[in-house]
C-alpha cells in the first residue's frame, strides 16, 4: 500500500501546495468582494508555507530555516489581514458596498 | 525513480501503527481539500470563512506531519484563533446583509472559466515541476526540536524578529487609524 506511505513522500506536499496556490489564484480571480480575495490571498501564503515547511522536512540540512520562515509567513499574513480589513472597513463607511465593480472611481 | 523523495521508503502495511498514520494523513489532506473547495465556492462569504477555518485546521495536521508540533500549535493558534476570526469580524461589520449572498452575481461570462483554467494551469505546471525535479538532499545537521527554533530566533535571526515585531507595531497602528478615518 503505497498510498499509506504518502506522508513520508516529498511530491505529496508539492503537489498539496500546488493545488492550494491553484485554489488561491482561483479564488482572485473569481471573486467578486474584497473579503472573498483576502480568504484566496491567504490560500496562497499558506501553499508558500507548505512548501516550505515540506523542503524543511525533507531536504534542508538545517530543519529550523524553514521553520522559522514559516512562522515569519503566519506574522506577515496576520498583519496583512489586519490591514486589508481596516481598509475594508474604511472603504465600507464611504461607498457603502464592497463588490469590486462598485469600487471604480479611479477608472473615471 | 530517483526524482520521489520518501524517507523512509517502505510502505507499511494497512492494520499496523505506520498504517494507521498513513489513514490518518489521508483524511488530514482530505480535510485541507474539501476545506479550501468550500472557502473558493461558497456563495456566502460566511460560508467561505468558515471553509478557511476547516482548509487551516487541516493544514495545522500536515504541518504536525512534518515534524513540527511547534508550527502546528503556530497554525491553530494564529490562522484559525485570529485571522478566521478576523476576517469574520470584517465581514459582520462591512458587508450588507443582502450582499452576503449575492456572491457571484452579474459577473461576466468570461470570469469563471477563466479563472478556472489559469488556476488548473498554474496547477499542472507546479506539479508536473514537482514531481520533475531531481531533489538533492543533503545530510541533517541541526533538529527538530523547538529550543533551536528559539535559539535561533535569539541568535541568528534576531534582526528578523526585532523587523517583525516593527513590522506587526506598525500594522496595529495603521490598523487603528485607517478604521478611526472617516468614523463621525
Amino acid at each position: 500500500m503505497q498510498l499509506l506511505n504518502l506522508y513520508n513522500c516529498l511530491p505529496t506536499y508539492l503537489v498539496l501546495g500546488a493545488l492550494l496556490f491553484a485554489f488561491g489564484v482561483y479564488g482572485m480571480v473569481a471573486r467578486r468582494t474584497v473579503i472573498g480575495m483576502l480568504i484566496s490571498s491567504e490560500f496562497i501564503l499558506a501553499a508558500a508555507s507548505t512548501n516550505f515547511m515540506a523542503f524543511n522536512r525533507f531536504l534542508a540540512p538545517d530543519p529550523v530555516v524553514g521553520q522559522i520562515f514559516t512562522l515569519f509567513i503566519m506574522a506577515i499574513a496576520a498583519a496583512e489581514a489586519a490591514i486589508a480589513i481596516s481598509i475594508m472597513i474604511a472603504v465600507y463607511r464611504n461607498y457603502k458596498t464592497i463588490e469590486t465593480d462598485d469600487l471604480v472611481d479611479l477608472q473615471g | 525513480m530517483q526524482a520521489l523523495v520518501c524517507q523512509p521508503a517502505a510502505a507499511p502495511a494497512l492494520f499496523s501503527a505506520e498504517g494507521m498514520v498513513g489513514v490518518i494523513f489521508l483524511l488530514t489532506v482530505a480535510l485541507v481539500v474539501t476545506g479550501a473547495l468550500i472557502a473558493v465556492n461558497a456563495q456566502r462569504l460566511v460560508r467561505a470563512v468558515a471553509g478557511l477555518a476547516v482548509c487551516f485546521t487541516g493544514l495545522a495536521g500536515v504541518y504536525y506531519f512534518l515534524l513540527s508540533p511547534f508550527l502546528a500549535m503556530m497554525q491553530l493558534l494564529i490562522y484559525v484563533g485570529a485571522v478566521s476570526i478576523l476576517i469574520a469580524f470584517g465581514i459582520m461589520m462591512a458587508t450588507p446583509e443582502e450582499q452576503q449572498a449575492a456572491g457571484m452575481k452579474h459577473r461576466s461570462i468570461l470570469a469563471g472559466p477563466l479563472a478556472f483554467s489559469v488556476g488548473a494551469l498554474i496547477f499542472a505546471a507546479l506539479t508536473v515541476l514537482g514531481l520533475k525535479t531531481q531533489w538533492q538532499v543533503f545530510p541533517r545537521q541541526g533538529s527538530f526540536d523547538i529550543k533551536a527554533v528559539g535559539m535561533s530566533l535569539l541568535t541568528t535571526n534576531s534582526l528578523v524578529f526585532e523587523l517583525i515585531s516593527i513590522v506587526l507595531l506598525l500594522a496595529i497602528i495603521g490598523a487603528l487609524v485607517l478604521a478611526q478615518r472617516g468614523r463621525n
